[in-house]
């Protein structure tokens, strides 16, 4: 850890628990499914003997074989009914942990978060420049991660469905009978899968640091995808004296949360990089950057560092808009706090920026 | 840093491989024992949950037992013949008191049930059927099973098929000894004369072409619980 810090700063992001129950997730999960692709492929289709089912337009193609787990029905059957207890025992054991330790914080759905997401789809699709501001999470991994242990806890019962028809039958009759119990835990699983892909796929083409968050807990937030402005599969380099200016801002006070300050994380006093005064300023509305004749003039810089492809990144939060201000060009921080009237639920502001920019 | 970097890359490497390569496969050997013993806290789950009062019901009419598909081990669906074997009869023994030896006229003259429930198949399929028999909880009061029978063996002329229940399922009042299918006798397709049929198991578990029923003070295995299926095979 101490040769870590040395080269950046970095926050503990993951408890050892949070990456524990991670990565046996990874495994418990990938073995039910792959053990249950093997258990459908017994019977790949839904009907029952006799009628036809309305809602599965693939009834009979069997999954492809390397797709799947266990070798034959009663093998996969085994490995399922025995990673069962793994995936629900450690899905219950990060649930119950997030509970108490108040990490749910970091993934319950607040207002502004459908904004948030909206936004950020359009930094993906090119019709923002920068990146919204976000806490731990962008408002997309936020709505996901926050789906996911409830997809969990839907497989796990439409799974005791199916497993006992006969003696959990109101538990069966709930999801619609045995045959359309066993239609949603499929068709929970497909989303679990689609989700989870998509997982992997942003977490190499948009954040791989956060691999190593989830290995050993560190996450350097000078690198993170909202410091460089990052869409899938293009990261930019941050310019170095952005660097400098960043990596004393704090991140996480005020994040996505609208001045409220998220409490558990990011707090000053377990970042000895940053200054004393950070502590004062966290939470605050920026006084000067809300003004149209402060950022106007500068929005034009902007474009142009946008359009020759370098970054610029956005530093978004207040607190670092001020230390930008401190280290930086006068172009860069006054850019950085028309991207932070942005996040202040001010959007018009960068939009007439543009307007006055051209 | 770049260590840890090409080890944790290597570590990914490896573990993709092994997944790879365990993809349709059975996984590794050692870890049988581990399921073996996941499948017995599984049992001891499904025994808890167990109730005599857990009853299933077929909801759909239409298709009553319209294709309920048919299977046995051996080659052409098992025919008794008198000739080769003499007359039928259902031996029911074991940890009993009185043996019973009950030819088709005895068991039509007890206590019948008609019910029409699901069979509910490992495979995941399942068809609404109805059956007419005798209850095994009936046979057992008859024979007098001993307090020690904690299991039964329904057995075959299948060539040797047979499972063993435990003996809170075989009491089951849905679980028969039917002889009757759709109102009409038994085809050699589904178990002629007598089979074992039950919503409470898969149905697997459910013998047909039954000979014996046999109450033991252990279990038994079982023809297809012997090859890897799950011994309970509870629903």
């Amino acid at each position: 850890m101490a040769a870590t810090l040395a080269e950046h700063p970095t926050e503990k992001r993951h408890h050892w628990i949070v990456r524990a129950t991670h990565w046996v997730n990874v495994v418990a999960l990938t073995l039910m499914v792959g053990s249950g692709l093997r258990i459908f492929n017994a019977y790949p289709m839904f009907a029952r003997k006799g009628e036809t089912f309305c809602c599965w337009p693939w009834e009979g193609h069997a999954i492809p074989k390397w797709l799947t787990f266990g070798g034959w029905l009663a093998g996969a059957r085994n490995w399922h009914f025995a990673m069962m207890w793994v995936l629900a025992v450690n899905g219950a054991v990060y649930l119950a942990f997030i509970w108490l330790h108040g990490e749910w914080r970091d993934l319950a759905p607040r207002r502004g978060d459908v904004r948030d997401a909206w936004e950020m789809i359009k930094f993906y699709l090119f019709v923002r420049k920068t990146h919204p501001h976000q806490g731990k999470h962008n408002a997309l991994q936020k709505s996901v991660y926050f789906a996911l242990p409830w997809l969990g806890v839907l497989a796990v019962l439409t799974g005791l469905a199916i497993w006992k028809p006969v003696q959990l039958a109101p538990l069966t009759a709930l999801f619609g009978g045995y045959v359309w119990a066993r239609y949603w835990h499929f068709l929970v699983m497909l989303t679990l899968v689609l989700l989870g892909l998509g997982h992997v796929f942003m977490v190499f083409a948009v954040d791989p640091q956060s691999l190593r968050s989830m290995v050993t807990g560190h996450y350097d937030e000078s690198r993170s995808p909202e410091a460089l402005n990052a869409r899938p599969l293009l990261r930019f380099r941050p310019r170095p004296v952005m660097t400098i200016g960043r990596g004393q801002g704090d991140r996480g006070q005020g994040t996505g949360e609208r001045g409220q300050g998220t409490g558990d994380r990011g707090q000053p006093a377990d970042r000895p990089s940053a200054p004393a005064a950070m502590a004062a300023d966290a939470g605050k509305p920026p006084p000067p950057s809300d003004h149209p004749a402060f950022s106007a003039p500068a929005v034009g810089t902007q474009r142009d560092v946008d359009a020759s492809g370098d970054a610029d990144s956005s530093a978004g939060d207040a607190d670092r808009a001020a230390h930008a201000t401190v280290a930086a060009p006068p172009s860069v921080a006054v850019d950085a706090e028309v991207d932070a009237g942005e996040t202040e639920d001010a959007p018009e502001l960068g939009d007439s920026g543009k307007e006055a920019g051209r | 840093m770049m260590d840890r970097r090409r080890f944790l890359a290597l570590g990914g490497l490896g573990a993709a491989a092994l997944i790879a390569e365990a993809c349709d496969s059975r996984g590794p050997k050692s870890v049988l024992p581990v399921l073996r013993w996941a499948e017995r806290r599984n049992e001891g789950v499904e025994r808890v949950l167990f109730r005599h009062t857990s009853m299933d019901h077929a909801a759909s009419e239409r298709s009553v037992g319209r294709k309920m598909p048919s299977y046995y081990i051996s080659h052409a669906p098992p025919v008794w013949d008198p000739a080769v074997r003499g007359a039928w009869a259902l031996e029911v023994g074991g940890a009993v008191r009185k043996p019973l030896r009950l030819t088709l006229e005895d068991l039509a003259k007890l206590p019948r049930v008609t019910q029409r429930i699901n069979h509910y198949c490992v495979e995941g399929w399942t068809a609404a059927t109805q059956f007419t028999g005798v209850r095994v909880s009936t046979l057992a009061r008859l024979a007098g099973a001993t307090p020690d029978a904690g299991y039964v063996d329904f057995q075959s002329f299948d060539d040797g098929y047979h499972e063993s229940w435990d003996i809170d399922s075989a009491l089951h009042p849905q679980t028969l000894v039917a002889f009757m299918r759709e109102g009409r006798p038994l085809s050699s397709w589904y178990g002629a004369p007598a089979r074992v049929h039950s919503p409470v198991k898969l149905g697997y578990k459910n013998t047909k072409y039954l000979t014996k029923v046999v109450f033991m003070p252990q279990r038994n295995g079982g023809y297809w619980s012997d090859k890897g299926y799950e011994w309970y095979g509870g629903t």
